[in-house]
């Protein structure tokens, strides 16, 4: 009995949560002269204009697209420069290690409002402003720290032995590194670029800052509308629904993984 | 675990080096050289020392912001962690449901944070939303854009809505590193449910639950989009928080001098948080029995 009232808490709390996120999506499914005309529990004359809107006129979809851009090349670099400093982490004793990995912590705990000016200073100068690469780098400002923190917990968790039974057995290290040990650790990486991925997409004050229109990240083309007179609300909504799903695809892949990252507490 | 001792091993970190140097290090000298200048424009520039850090300090404005702050992260920790745990409690531990629950979960937090606030908004507005229609046909009126207390609300609801998952989440993590024959000896002794809770899960909890605290504090004090989107930090200043004045400062009235000294202090206040946050995580699980 006692387990059937913690079910049912739980399906309320769930019902809680995805309330606001079902209202954005009645809106997005309704014009707005409907939205504004009348007070709807659910859409009465189901439309998929907003979405239609959306997938067709370029200054919306270039916004997913940018998104998107960025994100992956933030992700493949904070994985690739990551990797190797937390197997050093993980394995060696090196002079200045506690410190660097520190400060390498503060940079996650920084601010994005403080950095924001300077980005924008050093970017001009080196004419990287509203490009994808730009964002992708001021991300790793937050990502790198990140994915070395989370991979050398799970590095960690394999035992060295296996390490030096390989060097005895003549492997090179890159041999080594990318033929054993990354299939080892390799739900490790899938939660590292989970999270990587997660708060690139989520960023906005960078990411607006940096771009202009070339590179201009969905977040932004959103807040633009935010601020027009005359706001279509349906069209907001169904700019919002849009970028729910490539997080929830993302999460659908790494369920099983999911736990294990929080485990560690490294997020 | 005793490592090998090898100085090659910075060759491994040198690309991180590298790029956070290019990322962090460049930019926060830029700050620091801002701060003790007055810049009219291009090679006119004088050292004014720490004038700007004088004026910052004394700033009413900046004391108010400061103290929402720390009343903003305050809240959000009474109120987020007692609730994540609960709902962790009420989990289940196997079968389709953990899959279920945890993809439910991690939702809210996969949403960039300025369509976080576009959601609050259109959940809100007495208008369209569903929750603010739903407390004026009660008789109360509610305004977000009107009154500052129910402004606050909203971004309580919000801030709830959002993290509180996350928090559930670690708490999750913390229950199920539980070895089972804790329970079952429990069940021996006919413990009741709360003092499973109270001597078994809390305790093997410390860890994960200190990691919550400390990040559900420094992430509710960086807060920025949310808030920006949802008020703008209005009605009047009332939810105007840290970040938000110094974009103000910075971008909305190109005041260098004084918002790269408020930066420095504030980068200072976050960096003194994270070195506790290193220290108390560096000694979490040490001395507990294990």
């Amino acid at each position: 009995m006692k387990i059937r009232y913690r079910t049912l808490g739980l399906l309320f709390y769930f019902g809680l949560l995805m309330l606001p996120i079902y209202w954005m999506l009645n809106m997005s499914l309704r014009t707005n002269a409907d939205i504004l005309g009348a007070f709807s529990l659910y859409p009465t004359d189901i439309t998929f204009g907003n979405y239609l809107k959306i997938f067709t006129d370029k200054s919306w979809y270039s916004g997913y697209i940018n998104s998107i851009i960025y994100v992956s090349i933030n992700t493949a670099i904070s994985l690739t420069t990551a990797l190797p400093a937390a197997y050093a982490f993980s394995r060696y004793r090196f002079l200045g290690d506690g410190q660097v990995f520190f400060w390498l912590l503060t940079n996650r705990m920084a601010p994005a409002a403080v950095f924001l000016l300077p980005f924008f200073q050093l970017y001009s100068t080196f004419g990287l402003i509203d490009t994808h690469i730009a964002v992708a780098l001021a991300h790793c400002l937050f990502n790198v720290p990140l994915a070395v923190w989370i991979l050398e917990g799970f590095m960690s968790g394999v035992p060295r032995e296996i390490d030096e039974t390989a060097y005895l057995d003549g492997y090179s290290f890159p041999r080594f590194f990318i033929t054993l040990f990354l299939p080892l650790i390799r739900a490790g990486v899938g939660v590292t670029a989970f999270f990587c991925f997660m708060f690139s997409w989520v960023e906005l004050l960078m990411a607006r800052t940096l771009t202009t229109t070339v590179a201009k990240p969905i977040a932004a083309t959103m807040t633009r509308t935010v601020s027009a007179t005359g706001l279509d609300w349906g069209l907001l909504a169904a700019a919002g629904i849009l970028t729910i799903v490539p997080g929830a695809l993302v999460i659908w892949f790494v369920r099983n993984h999911m736990a294990k990252g929080f485990a560690l507490g490294r997020v | 675990m005793d490592k090998w001792e090898d100085n090659r091993a910075w060759f491994l970190v040198l690309p991180v080096f590298v790029i956070v140097a290019f990322t962090a290090i460049i930019p926060l000298m830029t700050v620091v050289n801002y701060s003790v200048q007055d810049i009219f424009g291009p090679g006119q520039r004088v050292f004014v020392g720490t004038e700007w850090f004088k004026e910052v300090l004394n700033d009413p404005r900046l004391h108010e912001a400061l103290w929402r702050q720390f009343l903003f992260s305050g809240l959000v920790l009474l109120i987020e962690l007692p609730l994540g745990v609960g709902i962790a409690l009420m989990m289940p531990k196997k079968g389709w449901g953990v899959s279920a629950s945890l993809v439910t979960l991690a939702l809210p937090l996969l949403i960039p944070w300025n369509v976080i606030g576009t959601i609050w908004i259109i959940f809100t507005r007495p208008d369209i939303g569903l929750l603010g229609a739903a407390i004026n046909n009660l008789g109360i009126a509610f305004d977000h854009t009107a009154s500052p207390l129910d402004a606050w609300v909203t971004l309580m609801l919000m801030e709830v809505w959002h993290w509180t998952p996350l928090v559930a989440l670690l708490a999750y993590a913390g229950l199920r590193a539980i070895p089972e024959a804790y329970f079952q000896a429990a069940k021996i002794d006919g413990a009741s449910a709360w003092a499973i809770f109270r001597y078994i899960q809390l305790p093997k909890m410390r860890g994960v639950l200190t990691i919550a605290v400390l990040l559900r504090f420094m992430d509710s004090f960086l807060i920025y989009a949310e808030p920006f989107v949802l008020t703008g930090g209005g009605p009047g200043n009332t939810t105007t928080f840290l970040s938000i004045y110094l974009v103000k400062i910075a971008v909305g009235q190109f005041d260098l001098g004084p918002a790269a000294a408020f930066s420095l202090i504030y980068f200072l206040i976050v960096l003194l948080f994270s070195w506790l946050f290193y220290q108390v995580l560096q000694n979490v699980g040490k001395g507990e029995p294990q």
